[in-house]
């Protein structure tokens, strides 16, 4: 008979060592699909692994990948430890990206010092006012924010259609739906001759050190972690709940929109409806992998961005559907599910009581 | 000469991790007796009583129970089922029951199979019509549980074990929701059936019901039986010491000089949606150095006003003013810093963040205090120095300060709140069934802590579900039923159970 | 202001209402009886998925077609299990594995439809199911060729609603699912198990929610296009709560829903030039929201949704 008992506290580096555990893991099952797909499962691996390490241009790619996955990351796992579900990071990215546009491709112009806090503040203002609405939502009228802020994806990426088509559009594009280019002035400088890594990078690390600062040495970590952890404790201990949700939207939407105005200025230089291919969904799981952790967030964000670039050139080189680049990611998500599952919970065989 | 034996507990043994909740139990149960299960909280009585219905595996020993033919067999354990099959019936404390379901839908739970295309609630509508009328045990069966009072609720329990022919029922703390006149007319029914032939279990803290309601008591403390007697033989503080171990003694209330008025509640409307859980128009005064014990069954209203009293909630109509300052707007912040403190019903749910340290905890309600924080910035060191000095000067044990603090026992939970609470010496004190859940000894220090804060000048509402606690400790009754409060004149258990049954004395 | 009138006597308004709420049908009946047993199933988008690829790639690989909704329905069931699984006996996060799932059943779907046909430019048709053409009944005017000559899987969609509505309130499993979601120890105090309740609930809710994918590629459309259930898992999630989390009421939702969204893609036609169409494409999720801001405040929520139980810990 099978008995599941609660462990005490874990070591903290049982609690590091989940995740990386469950990382292996989805990597390992990885090999199931690839062998439907009739692929040599080693040198898949193998090119899985060089697409990654195996030139400067290709790791430098990884980073490029892993810069808005940080910001999305970071998003996720501050809105989650306030247990404030924000799934809608995929659409402040967008609104974030929209902020960088409005302001950066020729509304006002003026030397890089200014330009670039500007286009970075105007994306960030716009993602937080795209995760604000779900949680006034909540706060105000109990609507659930998981659904919310899920619809409002597809709203707002249907709204960036609209205003590529219209006010935001290139009349020099041919009649493509894209943006006007980013301002040279409010452009994040590239990290490296001939490569596409960007400062965007560093902006991301400094926002990482900043959100682990936050939540472990203030008070408004203190209060994010009581609010997540049990709000109603923390509500008879006079702590603003709803004060604090509504902050951790703010930050939690601005980041997401920070990784649009990375992507819009330092990678792509302007705005076309395909800009992510699913950034705000994959920060979720890089927040889980992360334990919630800023700092795990980075870590996190290199891993799965190393997913994504090694299973693309995977593809390319062996003709496996690049899908399995998703595959590993949600199978990592949920392995480190059942990761934290045995973490606080130990299972044991008993032979039946006498 | 004695009935036959019907049940047998042998040797039932139940470990949770390094507590052993049960140690080699062995009890005996015969038909047609009222056997008492006796022991403080914590003493493993409702886990013993857990492993008889099959909602836990014990480590060791096993049960027999023996069938109407007389053919002993010994029962399967882990399933509540076997349990139901071999005519078990239990009555939990907290209630099994769907609240959104009829009375007669969670009576009919379990006993028709889960394929069946139709239900059949005809037949079992008449039977448990009849059962009502046998048993005198009368509730509404088309109505949502979610609607019905809790002495109903209880019935409706009791009446689900019935209805599965229950030759055996084990109560656990029966009547810890009732009042005294319902606990009463509970125990007549009870008594009806087991002149017809049903043997009861039940569990109990309290001596005076056990003494008498019950034809045998066995006594637990700390997981171990330390005593089996007859109740006509037994003796009230030979019990009490075999509960405890040693002699014990509540605090003793000595008379206190009553200053001016710390808070006062003046025709104070809280709207809820079930009537009996508003407040409808409730004046309090509580004077420093006393304590109002506010007696009531639970669901009368006594949620609402302590929400109130946190600033949880604010009135629909009326004020509340703490030392003679109506309170504007009701926050719990704004309790906070006008020198309230609030023990909450539930400290699991309220009173602590599980997943924090003892130590952060401890600063909960402190957040913005210099000493706490600069410029937003938590100071660790302070945080820490301050969590040692009210682990030792509360005795609050643990892993340590860094812990979290759901590996703390209830009663070390309580003291941490305390602590936190009176460590600011508050004009007033809500004191929401402090004691629920503890055994005698933390429930001792939490009375004695309570006292202290009395004669240090405090104003303290006590409210319990428990009228021993509420006898003892207040100076002044106040009563709850049906969001009202009337002040209680006299001391009289009885008339005070009428009070809460919204009957005049 | 008569052309708008004129859209609501158009007969082809109510059969594209009816035919755009089928698969909101399906979806909203299977994420009710997961709610109802108390567990929240996020993993509905992706099981839409699932259940529209394996449903059409059955056929296309030359299955009947009512082998196809079979097989449709099996891989929903499967992911349902995974996610039941998580939820129940492991008590994990039921909002991070439903996530988890609908990305697990989205790329397993996607991978599965790009490695089977890896060549492909333009997705490959199937012969889909046909409008039925029910003798006399359809010739009744206006209300023959709406509900008569829907596809199979329409009415199998409101035949499920009487199932549901019945197995619910009137059987005993039904009853059991009920008390399951509002107080798993009465159940578990009764002798049944409440992980195979809700596990059950889960899993049979998800394959209902794994038909409603199959409709879009079996009868609506009959190809299989990335991206094509388009939020449609997440709409049926709002608006379980709209509909109280009662069959009945479901149907209505739905319904209602379809009714705007075909009246929304009608206007179009009518205000196109002036009106941006995006406006139009992003109303349904906007009602979704509303309706959901809507009724929050009141909605009774099966009151132990979200919260697991373990068996041995009271």
């Amino acid at each position: 008979m099978i008995v599941i008992e609660p462990r005490g506290d874990i070591s903290r580096r049982m609690q590091t060592a989940i995740p990386v555990i469950a990382a292996f893991v989805a990597l390992a099952l990885a090999a199931v699909p690839l062998a439907f797909a009739g692929a040599p499962i080693f040198p898949a691996y193998w090119q899985m692994f060089i697409g990654v390490f195996g030139s400067v241009f290709s790791f430098t790619e990884m980073l490029t990948r892993a810069t808005p996955l940080i910001f999305t990351g970071l998003a996720a796992a501050l809105a989650f430890k306030a247990r404030l579900w924000n799934i809608g990071a995929e659409g402040q990215l967008y609104l974030g990206a929209m902020g960088a546009v409005a302001v950066g491709t020729g509304l006002i112009d003026g030397p890089a010092v200014l330009m670039i806090p500007l286009v970075m503040l105007a994306g960030a203002a716009a993602g937080a006012a795209g995760m604000l609405g779900p949680a006034i939502l909540k706060t105000r009228f109990g609507a659930d924010e998981v659904v919310t802020s899920l619809l409002l994806n597809f709203i707002i990426l249907i709204f960036v259609q609209m205003m590529l088509e219209g006010p935001l559009k290139d009349p020099m594009s041919m009649g493509w739906p894209q943006s006007e280019p980013i301002l040279d002035s409010a452009a994040l400088p590239r990290l490296m001759d001939r490569m596409r890594i960007h400062s965007g990078l560093i902006v991301a690390l400094v926002a990482a050190v900043i959100a682990q600062i936050a939540l472990t040495k203030t008070t408004w970590g203190f209060k994010i972690r009581a609010v997540g952890e049990n709000a109603a404790a923390a509500r008879h201990a006079g702590i603003g709940v709803n004060r604090t949700l509504l902050g951790v939207a703010c930050v939690s939407g601005a980041l997401a929109g920070l990784a649009g105005v990375s992507e819009v200025a330092g990678l792509k230089g302007y705005l076309t409806t395909d800009l992510s291919p699913g950034y705000g969904y994959s920060g979720i799981v890089v927040a889980m992998l992360a334990g919630l952790s800023p700092i795990g967030v980075v870590i996190a964000a290199l891993y799965v961005a190393s997913v994504f670039v090694g299973a693309d050139s995977m593809s390319r080189a062996m003709g496996v559907s690049s899908f399995l680049a998703d595959l590993v990611v949600s199978l990592s998500l949920i392995s480190v599910l059942v990761g934290g599952f045995f973490a606080r919970y130990r299972i044991k065989f008993a032979g039946k009581a006498s | 000469m004695e009935n036959p034996v019907i049940l047998t507990l042998d040797g039932l043994t139940k470990r949770f991790g390094a507590v052993v909740a049960n140690d080699a139990i062995d009890l005996t149960l015969h038909q047609g007796e009222v056997l008492a299960l006796l022991g403080e909280n914590g003493a493993g009585k409702t886990t013993l009583m857990n492993m008889l219905f099959g909602h836990y595996t014990p480590d060791a020993g096993h049960v027999e129970i023996v069938g109407e033919d007389g053919v002993v067999s010994r029962l399967p354990a882990g399933h509540p089922q076997a349990a139901i099959d071999a005519r078990i019936g239990m009555v939990h404390q907290h209630f099994t029951l769907a609240e959104n379901l009829s009375a007669l839908d969670n009576i009919l739970l379990g006993s028709e199979s889960l394929w069946t295309l139709r239900r059949n609630r005809r037949r079992a509508r008449t039977k448990i019509e009849a059962l009502m009328q046998d048993s005198g045990l009368i509730a509404p069966l088309d109505e949502k549980i979610g609607a019905l009072s809790v002495g109903e609720r209880q019935r409706v329990e009791i009446l689900k074990a019935l209805f599965h022919d229950a030759r055996v029922l084990v109560l656990d703390e029966p009547t810890a929701v009732l009042t005294p006149q319902e606990a009463d007319s509970l125990f007549a029914a009870l008594r009806t059936m087991v002149t017809a032939g049903l043997s009861v279990i039940f569990i109990s803290h309290k001596l005076h019901e056990v003494l008498a309601f019950s034809d045998r008591i066995a006594v637990l403390r700390h997981g171990k039986k330390v005593g089996e007697l007859t109740t006509a033989d037994a003796d009230k503080s030979q019990i009490a010491t075999l509960m405890v171990g040693e002699e014990t003694a509540l605090p003793e209330r000595k008379a206190c000089e009553v200053g001016s008025p710390v808070l006062e509640l003046s025709g104070v409307t809280v709207k809820r949606e079930n009537t009996r859980n508003s407040l409808n128009g409730v004046t309090l005064c509580v004077r420093a150095g006393e304590i109002v014990g506010v007696a009531g069954v639970s669901g009368n209203g006594q949620s609402a006003l302590a929400q109130l009293i946190s600033g949880l909630t604010r009135p629909d109509n009326g004020t509340i003013a703490l030392a003679g300052d109506v309170v504007a707007d009701p926050t719990p912040k704004g309790m906070i810093k006008a020198r309230v403190g609030r023990i909450p019903e539930d400290r699991h749910h309220d009173g602590v963040v599980g997943t924090m340290s003892v130590a952060e905890n401890l600063v909960l309600e402190r957040l913005g205090e210099p000493d706490v924080q600069r410029r937003g910035f938590l100071r660790k060191a302070k945080i820490a120095e301050h969590a040692d000095e009210l682990i030792a000067a509360y005795d609050v044990r643990g892993p340590g300060a860094e812990a979290r603090a759901a590996l703390l026992s209830g009663g070390n939970i309580q003291k941490l709140i305390l602590a936190r609470v009176l460590e600011k010496e508050p004009l007033v004190i809500l004191a929401n069934q402090p004691t629920r859940g503890l055994d005698f000894g933390a429930a001792g220090e939490v009375a004695r802590r309570l006292m202290a804060a009395r004669k240090r000048g405090a104003g303290v509402v006590l409210i319990s579900e428990d009228l021993d606690e509420v006898l003892s400790l207040a100076d002044r009754i106040v009563v709850m039923h049906d969001g009202e409060l009337i002040e209680a004149d006299t001391r009289d258990r009885a008339a005070i159970g009428l009070l809460m049954a919204g009957q005049a004395a | 202001m008569m052309d708008l009138l004129n859209i609501f006597l158009n007969e082809s308004f109510w059969v594209a209402s009816l035919r755009i709420a089928t698969p909101l049908i399906f979806g909203v009946l299977g994420a009710l009886l997961c709610e109802r047993a108390g567990v929240l199933n996020l993993g509905i988008e992706g099981i839409f998925v699932v259940g529209a690829m394996v449903g059409w790639m059955s056929v296309y690989a030359g299955a009947p077609l009512w082998l196809g909704v079979i097989a449709a329905a099996g891989g929903g069931a499967l992911f349902g299990l995974f996610h039941a699984i998580l939820t129940v006996p492991l008590g994990l996060s039921q909002h991070v594995s439903g996530l988890g799932i609908t990305l697990f059943a989205t790329s397993s779907a996607s991978f599965l439809y790009r490695t089977i046909l890896p060549d492909v430019s333009s997705p490959p048709r199937i012969k889909a199911f046909q409008p039925m053409d029910v003798p006399i009944l359809s010739d009744i005017p206006f209300f023959g060729p709406v509900v008569f000559q829907q596809t199979a899987m329409t009415w199998l969609a409101l035949i499920m609603v009487g199932v549901v509505w019945w197995v619910i309130n009137r059987t005993p499993l039904g009853v059991a699912i009920q008390a399951v979601g509002d107080n798993p120890d009465a159940v578990n105090a009764q002798g049944l198990s409440v992980y195979k309740l809700r596990i059950g609930a889960v899993v049979a809710g998800s394959a209902l929610m794994a038909l409603g994918g199959a409709f879009l590629t079996m009868s609506a459309f009959d190809a299989f296009f990335f991206g094509m259930v388009n939020g449609r898992g997440w709409i049926c999630i709002a608006l379980v709560i709209f509909a109280s989390w009662r069959p009945g009421k479901a149907l209505l939702g739905a319904l209602l829903f379809g009714m705007f969204d075909a009246f929304q893609v009608r206007l179009q036609t009518e205000a196109g030039a002036v009106i941006p169409s995006q406006i139009f494409l992003m109303a349904p999720y906007v009602l979704s929201i509303v309706a959901l801001v809507f009724v929050a405040r009141k909605a009774e929520y099966p009151r132990a949704l979200l919260q697991p139980w373990f068996k041995g810990h009271r």
